[in-house]
């Protein structure tokens, strides 16, 4: 028994011995090893990058063959100005892998050669080329967006001509909306002050700027009421255009003396010292009525439960469908998605505004005839026309 | 000549920023590039601006010891002490680190932790089965709730867990890309009228 064990351990310490030379070996003397690799990889493809701004080209070989004994680590992508060299190396990949992708300094328009060398050898593949790189001025895999945004925007502005010639048109009753002016009214016979939180996104934000519509109307409320908005701003880029809504809107109703800067101001931009600030606000000052209109994350229950809690009427909009249920569950009037962004036709019933409402409105109808086309004939017809269609490849 | 200014301004920029979307060529990335550095120096002012809106506020509070001032000085104070002490060292300083880790962290995670009981607040106010629609609410919830813990697979079978996945994978998502196509063509089309100069608000009164 014993000696078994002792001629186990020796077999094993042999073993070791030979893996750990050949490892050794095939570091040191590659050469020695191109004997095991039965066929060489060969590049198939080599092109430039599709819609890319022209620094980057494509390599795509066939995996080389090789003996059982012997795994290479990977391959190593050369590069050269000419065929005959001097070759570069420019980049390793995973023997699993065969695609690379320079962006090793690629100038436009000039002519590279490529070859693929099989690490521990000398086994290079063909050298295949010229190729140049070069900027596309059409990115083809967002065709698609491209096609829709000509169609909604010639839809939109032939509605706007008719907008102009005076069509009317019908807009369905939104009840968040319609709640604006009697919670301005309740803040007011209340003598307590209103609060408007225009969210966690940017000025440039489209929610944002659908957010500023509703706060103009609010504020010439407020003005003509004579009670007081407060906005905590999350950015300043935000608090400088909600000082100007704001400041414009108290001029409109001609209170230009009631406006304070000073109610319109920059909090923080970091998400939960901002939600704890405004949560402050709202225990404190004891706003009779919050709006938080605009975007929100996680911030949205916390703050809307906090505002239930300080017995405030509340209106939510965002476009975030991840936080619309928070509003629904905690607010008095939640304006859903679009809805928000609809505020503002809705609430001027300018012609022209309520044009673009109804643009969107046929761009809905044309999307769900597409979507009905789609399925029909995917599930009875078996063709991916209409998936294809509005498949969008943005890299 | 006021307004019409910043509203040819708005669509040359929106314009060029449409077609850049579109067009991957060198040139257009570089116009990008451009007009996002503009957007940091703006961001920049604006930055002293928001500062200066806040130091000033806070310092009126504490100036005419108005109603809770004390916490003016503490807004204060953090403010001048975390800005002193990242100038004063690297974004390695030790005291930085530390007042970052063990101050900031921990409030701001103490705030996200009250999410928890917030939920819960608000699920028992959305959840009373008042009406009819209240009530499916109701029955969907104690249905994905009872499939996303053990006992819920334990107790039916494997019943709840396959509603549950059900009720998220096919109601739920169908409704979710409905707001998102929605406000999809939304943004597109508060997009044109900024660019068209139908929607002014952003910019003041009409």
């Amino acid at each position: 028994m014993g000696t078994s064990v002792v001629h186990l351990a020796r077999l094993r310490l042999f073993l070791f011995i030979i893996l750990f030379s050949s490892i050794i070996g095939q570091a040191a003397f590659g050469a020695e090893n191109d004997w095991l690799i039965t066929k060489p990889p060969l590049i198939n493809k080599l092109y430039d990058t599709p819609n890319d701004h022209g620094k980057s080209i494509k390599i795509e070989w066939l995996s080389a063959e090789y003996d059982s004994a012997f795994i290479p680590e990977g391959y190593i992508i050369q590069r050269a100005d000419s065929p005959q060299g001097p070759f570069d190396s420019i980049g390793f990949v995973p023997i699993v892998n065969n695609l690379y992708t320079d962006y090793e300094d690629v100038i436009n328009k000039k002519d590279y050669y490529y070859r693929v060398a099989v690490t521990g050898t000398d086994i290079t593949s063909p050298v295949e080329g010229p190729v140049q790189a070069s900027g596309q001025w059409f990115h083809t895999g967002k065709t698609t967006t491209f096609v829709f945004s000509v169609v909604f925007c010639a839809m939109a502005i032939a509605i706007l001509i008719f907008a102009r010639r005076g069509v009317q048109f019908y807009i369905r009753p939104i009840g968040g909306i319609n709640a604006i002016d009697d919670a301005i009214g309740r803040a007011t016979e209340m003598g307590k002050p209103i609060l408007f939180v225009p969210g966690l996104g940017t000025a440039s934000d489209v929610a944002t700027i659908a957010a500023f519509t509703i706060m103009e109307r609010v504020a010439k409320k407020t003005a003509e009421y004579q009670s007081r908005v407060i906005v905590p701003c999350y950015y300043p880029e935000t608090m400088i255009v909600a000082q100007e809504v704001v400041k414009s809107a108290f001029m409109d109703a001609g209170r230009p003396d009631m406006f304070n800067s000073k109610n319109i101001f920059y909090v923080t931009t970091d998400q939960f010292p901002y939600t704890a600030a405004v949560n402050g606000i709202m225990l404190r000052d004891k706003p009779a009525t919050n709006f938080f209109l605009g975007k929100f994350y996680a911030e949205s229950l916390v703050l809307a439960e906090t505002g239930f809690e300080a017995g405030a009427i509340q209106i939510a909009g965002t476009d975030e469908p991840i936080q619309i249920p928070f509003f629904v569950a905690a607010c008095d009037y939640t304006l859903i998605g679009e809805e928000l962004y609809a505020a503002s036709a809705y609430l001027s019933r300018d012609p022209m505004r309520l044009g673009t409402l109804k643009a969107q409105d046929w761009g809905k109808a044309i999307l769900v005839v597409i979507l009905v086309l789609g399925i029909v004939t995917a599930s009875v017809f078996g063709s991916d026309f209409f998936i294809r269609m509005l498949d969008v490849n943005v890299n | 000549m006021k307004r019409q200014l910043p509203i040819a301004i708005t669509f040359i920029c929106a314009f060029i920023l449409t077609v850049q979307y579109f067009v991957p060529h060198r040139s257009f990335e570089m116009m990008y590039e451009v007009s996002n550095v503009w957007l940091q120096i703006i961001g920049f002012f604006a930055t002293l601006l928001g500062i200066l809106s806040l130091v000033l506020n806070h310092w009126e509070k504490v100036k005419y010891k108005q109603e809770n001032w004390i916490y003016s000085i503490v807004a204060l104070a953090g403010l001048a002490g975390m800005t002193l002490v990242g100038l004063i060292g690297s974004q390695d300083n030790p005291v930085f680190e530390w007042l970052y880790n063990f101050i900031l962290s921990p409030i701001q995670a103490t705030m996200f932790s009250l999410l928890a009981f917030f939920i819960a607040s608000a699920a028992y106010r959305a959840f009373r089965a008042r009406t009819t629609i209240a009530t499916i609410l109701l029955l969907a919830a104690i249905v994905v709730m009872l499939g996303r813990v053990p006992i819920g697979a334990y107790i039916s079978g494997g019943l709840f867990p396959w509603l549950a996945d059900i009720l998220l994978n096919y109601p739920n998502v169908a409704a979710k890309r409905a707001i998102i196509m929605g406000v999809g063509l939304g943004a597109a089309a508060t997009s044109l009228k900024v660019m068209l100069g139908i929607e002014r608000s952003y910019m003041g009164s009409d």
